[in-house]
Parts: structure tokens; C-alpha cells; sequence
């Protein structure tokens, strides 16, 4: 049972976020780098189903040369080996780019599974994971709460508005985890070291036979303008000074609701 | 032409669905594509809300099947008919759909857009980045039909138009590609009213600090008629079900009244809330970001504050 996982370096998601004025894209200077937390899920998803039933997981990224380090903490987790897919000429990449990207360095690989989380947390569309499985002509199980894998046979919780669906779909499959899934192990000491010396083969627009049809060169969208939302008027916060109960409580009679 | 594609349940269509083609309308004329069981039954109220014409196909294999017999459909009828667009609800079956169908075409999706406009001879969506504080707005740049997936609740539907559609009943064999298929539906039972209808909303986040917690926000509920929600960090946790959770990979809310406790106000949770009318946040974080939206906010602590609101509201009943 080999499993792919595909994860994304991200700005910390605990800072605000801040677009280049002019370039209408994500500024990156002097903001810390990190594996997607949301991937995270997913790497635990892969190292679970092999720990089970044997086989490796490898680990699919695509990014600036930094993103190395996102691919090696998911390699201290317990993942066997990377791809990094970097080249400049796939900078500003869209969702389809990527999607092609990924799919062209996984062609040829041996795996029952591509697993990847619902959406990254810095551009939430989400649209990746469908992609590569149009791509690659693979059923795509989306929104697991839980994963099993028995018989060939691949079967997830798929959240709803109102519950879940159980799904179930032949192999080979793409899945996509939400947070909920599992709690993600943290790197022990030894598996940090051991990602050091682990093989992440890097791959260029070139080796994978996409010059022109990804990346700057392909773009299906344009940003054409950027502008502050409309903010909410600033309201009253008070301290609590044993108080703050009633206080909301005479705020919900003014606005009839009690 | 712009098309909407329309999710329906059993004959009856998706709020989001009504909400798309209210939207299109105002900007061109629109078709519906409607499928799976009792989707002709659904083609009345489409026409209601502004689609001219739709096309619906009833086989249960679009109700029992994941995407894959959508997409293979949706591709052949667009090379077809060619319209200009295709709108689809940011919901976990337009997400799958929309996604796949990129990739199939080739061409533009735009994701978690919340406006649209007409843009020389095409169109530029509008959508929220980083919690809403940014808009971004995005043109296609493809000469295949481009995708838009549009966040449930960003406009109001509302009947109009001429309200009667010609329906197409289509019947293109389904593809037998391999799809997931769905075995079992199962629902979650929750308290009081639907928190997509609920105009006032508690919602619950980690700062409550135990599962237990939660019961005092369910009072709270109680006396005000009120939905519970929460924040992702609590679902992720365990504490309540995915049917509750409001934000980015949960619901979209625009209540009344929206009272947050113990949410510290990540944009994952505010781009699903911040349409509330009135917001109100208890948390004990002087600095947590959604006192900033809060119209009123009480620092403190929840374990103190809940208490005596919810004995507040109680005296006032007794009154």
C-alpha cells in the first residue's frame, strides 16, 4: 500500500497575511514559512495506512527552493521520500498549473492513494486535489472524517451539511482529509535527524515535459485589482468587571431579540 | 447565456442554487442544469428564481455517484452550447464538480467569490482574501467557459424574472467511468433551529475549555430561540459534529445576531460570519481578533460572564 501526500508550504497562519500592493501577490519576506497545518492531517492519514498495511509514503510539493523545509518536516513525521517540484518559470502558479504540475511528477510512481488536505489554509479553493483527479482519471473521495482502506477498497465519513456520507470507491483513489481526521504526530528527535538524510527528488518545468503549459506561461486568471474591504464600524469592548453577563443581556433588549 | 448549476434534493431545490441564479439573472440571461431524481420536479422554482430554461436529467446515478457522471455530462453539454459562464455553489458538491471539470475543460476557476460583474465582453469576480479584509478581483483569462464557484449566502434569492422555463429533459446516457459511490447517509441531530436559518446564532470555540462547557451555550440557546455553532478548532477536537462548525471549510451564516464565545476570531471562522447583522464576542483575550468585529465585546472570562446572562435573560422572562 503506497500512499502519496501532497502538501504546501504556507505562510504561518497565525499572522496576518499581507499582499504586495503591486503584484497582487502574497508577500513572503520576513513572514516564517510552514508545512500547511492542514496537511499535516493528511501526512498522519498516509503514515497511519501504512503503518497498518506496510508500504511507503512519499511525499509531493510543489514551491519556491524553501519549500524543501516543508517537505522535510513531512519527512520527520515518518514520510520515506520527497518530490519537490520547484522552478521559477511555475511562480504565481493557479490551481490548474499546479494540479498539472503534480500530476506529471506522480505519473509513474507506484501508489494505491494520493491523499491531500480540503483546501490549503492561505488560498482555500481547494481545487488541487479535484484536479490532479480528472487529471490522472482517479475517483476523488473529498471531505474524510475518517479513512479506511480494506479489500482494494477505499472508505471515508464525508462530511455533509447535516452529518455524513459514507463513500466507498475502488483503488487507486485520491482522498482528501479535513482537520478532524486524526490528531497529527509531532516529529520525535530521531525522526528529524533521519529527514535529513532522506532522498527529495527535485524536479524542474522542463523534467516534467511542461515548458508553456504551466506556471507563468499558462495562467488561466488574472488578478486585476486588489482593494480594503469595507470594515465594520468599530463597536464598544468593555472589561468584565462582573458586570459583562447583564451588560449583554441589556444589549440583546435593545436590539428586540429578548 | 450564463448557466447556474443547480444542487437539488429530492425535487427541491438548494437555497445556494436560488441564490446563483437570482445573482445571474441581473446580469444576463440564465439556464439552469438541474440532476438527478425529482430534478424536473425542481425546474418550477428554478424558473421562478430566473432561469429561462432547464435542462435536468433524473438518473440516480447524479444522487448516488460522486462528481465523475456531472462532470462527464456538464462537459458534453458546454461543448454543445458554449455558454459564457458557469456558476456553482462553494459547497462540497459544487467543489468537486467545479474542480474536476477545470481540469476537464482546461480552463478558469475562481473560487470562493462573493460578487460579480460584467467586465467588457466577459466577467470579474469578486472574492475576500485573508477574512474578508482584502477583495481581490479576478478576471478569466481562457477562451473555454470559466468556472466560478460562489460562497453560499452571498446574495439573497429572490423570485423573478418571467418565472417560466422551458425544460429540456435530457437524456445523454451516464458515463460508467469510476466514481465514488455513496452507501449510507447519515445526519447528525441538532437542538433548536437550522443555523442556516437561525437569525440569532451562539457558537461555541475552544476558549469554553472543556467539551462540558459547551452546555452552558446550549442554555444560553435555549432562552434565546437561538442555533449553536462553533469554530473549527472545536470540531477538529471532537467536541461537537462538522454540522455545526461556521467558516471557511464549514458553513456561511448571515444571522441577526451572532454571539461568539470563546472565539478568538481566526479568518477561517470570520469569513463564515462576518455577514452577521449585529456581532457580539466574550472572550478573555483583550487582543483576539474578533473584537474587532464585535459590535459590543466583553472581555472576560466566559465561565463568569455565561453564567449571569443566561440568569439575566431568565429575570427578564420572569418579568
Amino acid at each position: 500500500m503506497n500512499v502519496l501526500v501532497c502538501v504546501k508550504q504556507i505562510p504561518d497562519p497565525n499572522v496576518p497575511g499581507k499582499l504586495d500592493e503591486t503584484s497582487h501577490r502574497l508577500v513572503r519576506e520576513g513572514v516564517d514559512l510552514v508545512l500547511d497545518p492542514g496537511d499535516e492531517h493528511a501526512v498522519e492519514a498516509g503514515l497511519q495506512l501504512v503503518e497498518k498495511l506496510g508500504g511507503e509514503v512519499t511525499v509531493v510539493s510543489m514551491g519556491p527552493p524553501r519549500a524543501l523545509d516543508a517537505v522535510r518536516k513531512a519527512l520527520s513525521m515518518g514520510g520515506t521520500r520527497g518530490i519537490l517540484i520547484t522552478d521559477a518559470a511555475l511562480q504565481n502558479s493557479d490551481t490548474l498549473s499546479t494540479a498539472r504540475a503534480i500530476a506529471a511528477a506522480i505519473k509513474g510512481q507506484s501508489f494505491e492513494l494520493i491523499i491531500c488536505g480540503t483546501e490549503s489554509t492561505d488560498g482555500y479553493s481547494g481545487a488541487v486535489p479535484g484536479q490532479i483527479a480528472e487529471l490522472m482519471g482517479l475517483p476523488l473521495l473529498s471531505f474524510a472524517k475518517r479513512l479506511e482502506v480494506t479489500d482494494g477498497k477505499v472508505t471515508i465519513d464525508r462530511q455533509t451539511d447535516d452529518g455524513y456520507d459514507v463513500v466507498e470507491s475502488p483503488l487507486p483513489a485520491v482522498v482528501t482529509v479535513t482537520g478532524g481526521i486524526n490528531e497529527a504526530r509531532y516529529p520525535s528527535l530521531r525522526g528529524i535527524m533521519q529527514a535529513k538524510n532522506k532522498e527529495v527528488k527535485q524536479l524542474s518545468i522542463q523534467d516534467l515535459g511542461l515548458a508553456g503549459r504551466a506556471g507563468r506561461d499558462a495562467l488561466t486568471q488574472e488578478v486585476i485589482q486588489v482593494t480594503q474591504a469595507e470594515a465594520r464600524k468599530a463597536g464598544t469592548v468593555v472589561e468584565d468587571k462582573g458586570e459583562g453577563g447583564k451588560r449583554v443581556a441589556d444589549y440583546l433588549a435593545e436590539l428586540k431579540v429578548i | 447565456m450564463i448557466w447556474v448549476y443547480a444542487e437539488t434534493v429530492e425535487g427541491v431545490p438548494r437555497p445556494i442554487s436560488l441564490e446563483l441564479l437570482t445573482k445571474a439573472r441581473s446580469l444576463g440571461e440564465v439556464a439552469a442544469v438541474a440532476l438527478g431524481p425529482g430534478s424536473s420536479k425542481a425546474a418550477e422554482q428554478l424558473g421562478a428564481h430566473g432561469a429561462s430554461k432547464v435542462m435536468v436529467h433524473e438518473d440516480p446515478a447524479f444522487r448516488d455517484l460522486l462528481a465523475v457522471p456531472a462532470v462527464e455530462l456538464l462537459a458534453s453539454l458546454i461543448e454543445k452550447h458554449k455558454p459564457e459562464l458557469i456558476l456553482f455553489g462553494m459547497t462540497y458538491e459544487g467543489r468537486d464538480i467545479a474542480s474536476r471539470l477545470s481540469a476537464r475543460l482546461g480552463t478558469a476557476l475562481i473560487a470562493n467569490a462573493t460578487d460579480l460583474e460584467r467586465k467588457g465582453d466577459g466577467y470579474a469576480v469578486i472574492s475576500p482574501v485573508f477574512g474578508g479584509s482584502l477583495l481581490v478581483t479576478t478576471v478569466p483569462r481562457t477562451s473555454a467557459t470559466p468556472l466560478v464557484l460562489v460562497r453560499p449566502k452571498a446574495f439573497a434569492a429572490q423570485p423573478g424574472g418571467d418565472g417560466k422555463a422551458e425544460v429540456e429533459v435530457l437524456t445523454e446516457a451516464v458515463s460508467s467511468k469510476p466514481a465514488p459511490r455513496v452507501v449510507r447517509r447519515e445526519k447528525e441531530k441538532a437542538a433548536g433551529p437550522r443555523l442556516e436559518d437561525a437569525s440569532v446564532i451562539v457558537s461555541g470555540g475552544r476558549g469554553l475549555g472543556s467539551p462540558e462547557n459547551f452546555g452552558m451555550l446550549e442554555d444560553l440557546a435555549a432562552e434565546l430561540g437561538a442555533a449553536v455553532g462553533a469554530s473549527r478548532a472545536v470540531v477538529d477536537a471532537g467536541w461537537k459534529p462538522y454540522s455545526m462548525q461556521i467558516g471557511q471549510t464549514g458553513k456561511t451564516v448571515k444571522p441577526t445576531v451572532y454571539i461568539a464565545v470563546g472565539i478568538s476570531g481566526a479568518m477561517q471562522h470570520t469569513v463564515g460570519m462576518k455577514g452577521a447583522k449585529t456581532i457580539v464576542a466574550i472572550n478573555k483575550d483583550p487582543e483576539a481578533p474578533i473584537f474587532k468585529l464585535a459590535d459590543l465585546g466583553i472581555v472576560g472570562d466566559v465561565h463568569k460572564v455565561l453564567p449571569q446572562l443566561i440568569e439575566a435573560l431568565r429575570a427578564r422572562k420572569r418579568k
